[in-house]
């Protein structure tokens, strides 16, 4: 009964929850530029309007790449939900963002292909992160299940702390967020003409603004799963990561695909590993 | 229900811009009608660079020989159901620059029109006025109703063609 609810809740309640937050977004990234802005269901509208619209094919790779892209964010969504294999979920979420990659690089403008390219960058700044998020937790359980997460004592946020830190910055990538919205913008529509989602039109865009909803739910789902225990806590600091990175998102420039990287490598992925090794000496000296 | 869909539809407009050879008047009107002032994103309006995520076309200045086939181009990209609007009386005759040698006078030479907004350049109010009336104009093509044509003034204030014109007739 708990896996049918569990996988009711992620299937149809979290893209709602996702959809609900970026009409939240666009609201508020209007009133700290001075504007009124759009309804808060504003996603909603424009997901009815892109399904209504004529699809323009330009290859049949394409095609199946947006499927692939949805199907794998869902699959990394259950995996975790479940408390299954987290090495499983990171290779499918990894999956999903190349085959967004690949989607892209299969036609022939260049802008596309540039946002491809910016988008494996991308992934080559955030992926360490999330690979050291996923060892930290293995350090402090024993276990690579999702599960054991929910049977720990003491909430991660004690044990992974400069972790944590590391993953907001990584979380401002995948979220598409100035300074690092380099492959694709959710607000700056003209950028790269919109980078990898330049050459999908209609309905087959609607399916990757459905992957964005269930992806902004499973990055600040992972974000209150560093609270696990005080689950609302948990729910409070994600919403108050989400507003801060939307206040990020305007104040921030956008900066070079080089200096993200760059960036990226050094202090957060740095923080994360001196959090590794603090966690592996006290695990051998405790054992 | 078909009917809420079509009025959801009409709720998301977005639009893409194509400059025709235009004075860049219209231009930056244009762009004041996204600054805080006026704010079209109220009406779920979004300012996109791509034709194909674009339901409103945007079309200022007047078009000549070498651009018109860009446009169409552009054109050819829109998925439907579309509109197209033309800023500025540029768009309906030539404007300041009719009979002009490279003016072809009037965008609805090239592709079909659906609203035009008078003025040179129009006020934002009048392009926001213009650009409602494009959403019920998309809304009517999105249910497979018929749409009326464009209108457009009849009166224009081209001069005679070709500089000494005037002395010819004379003679
Ligand atoms: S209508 Fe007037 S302002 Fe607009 S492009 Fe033509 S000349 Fe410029």
């Amino acid at each position: 009964m708990g896996t049918v609810m569990a996988l009711f809740f992620v299937v149809v309640v979290a893209p709602l929850v996702g959809l609900v937050l970026n009409g939240a977004d666009r609201v508020v990234t209007a009133r700290l530029q001075g504007r009124v802005g759009p309804p808060l269901l504003q996603p909603l509208y424009d997901l009815v309007k892109l399904w209504r619209k004529e699809p323009l094919v330009v290859n049949r790779v394409q095609i199946g790449y947006v499927y692939l892209h949805l199907a794998f964010m869902v699959m990394t969504l259950v995996l975790l939900a479940l408390g299954g294999d987290m090495v499983l979920a990171l290779f499918a979420h990894a999956f999903s963002a190349l085959s967004l990659v690949i989607g892209a690089s299969s036609v022939r403008s260049p802008f596309s292909r540039i946002g491809a390219q910016r988008k494996i960058m991308q992934m080559l700044a955030y992926e360490p992160v999330f690979i050291l998020l996923v060892v930290g937790i293995y350090l402090r359980t024993g276990s690579f299940m999702a599960s054991a997460v929910g049977r720990l004592d003491a909430p991660l946020i004690v044990s992974l702390p400069l972790v944590f830190l590391a993953y907001l910055v990584a979380l401002e990538i995948k979220l598409e967020k100035s300074p690092f919205d380099v492959a694709t913008s959710h607000h700056a529509h003209q950028e790269l003409v919109k980078g990898v989602t330049l050459e999908y039109a209609g309905p087959y865009l609607a399916l990757i603004e459905v992957a964005h909803f269930y992806e902004t739910f499973l990055l600040l789902g992972i974000v209150a799963a560093f609270f696990v225990r005080q689950i609302w806590l948990g729910v409070g600091v994600a919403l108050v990561v989400y507003a801060g990175a939307i206040v990020v998102d305007n104040v921030c420039a956008r900066l070079r695909t080089t200096w993200m990287v760059r960036c990226l490598w050094t202090v957060p992925v740095m923080l994360a590993v001196c959090n590794i090794i603090w966690l592996y000496v006290r695990r051998t000296q405790g054992g | 229900m078909a009917w809420s869909v079509h009025e959801l539809l009409g709720r998301s407009p977005w639009f893409v811009h194509y400059n025709c050879n235009s004075c860049n008047g219209c231009d930056i009107e244009l762009l004041a009608c996204l600054t805080p002032l006026y704010d079209v994103e109220r009406f779920g309006m979004l300012h996109v660079g791509n034709p194909k995520h674009a339901d409103i076309l945007v079309v200022t200045g007047s078009v000549n020989h070498r651009n018109a086939r860009v446009l169409q181009n552009v054109y050819a990209q829109l998925p439907t159901p579309h509109v197209v609007v033309g800023l500025g009386v540029c768009t309906s005759s030539g404007g300041v620059f009719a009979g002009s040698y490279n003016v072809l006078g009037g965008v609805d030479k090239v592709i079909p029109v659906d609203v035009f907004v008078p003025g040179c350049p129009p006020r934002p109010e009048a392009m926001m006025d213009g650009f409602l009336r494009a959403v019920e104009i998309l809304k009517r093509k999105s249910a497979g109703l018929p749409s009326a044509p464009a209108e457009k003034e009849v009166i224009t204030v081209a001069p005679p063609s070709g500089p000494h014109a005037e002395e010819s007739d004379a003679a």
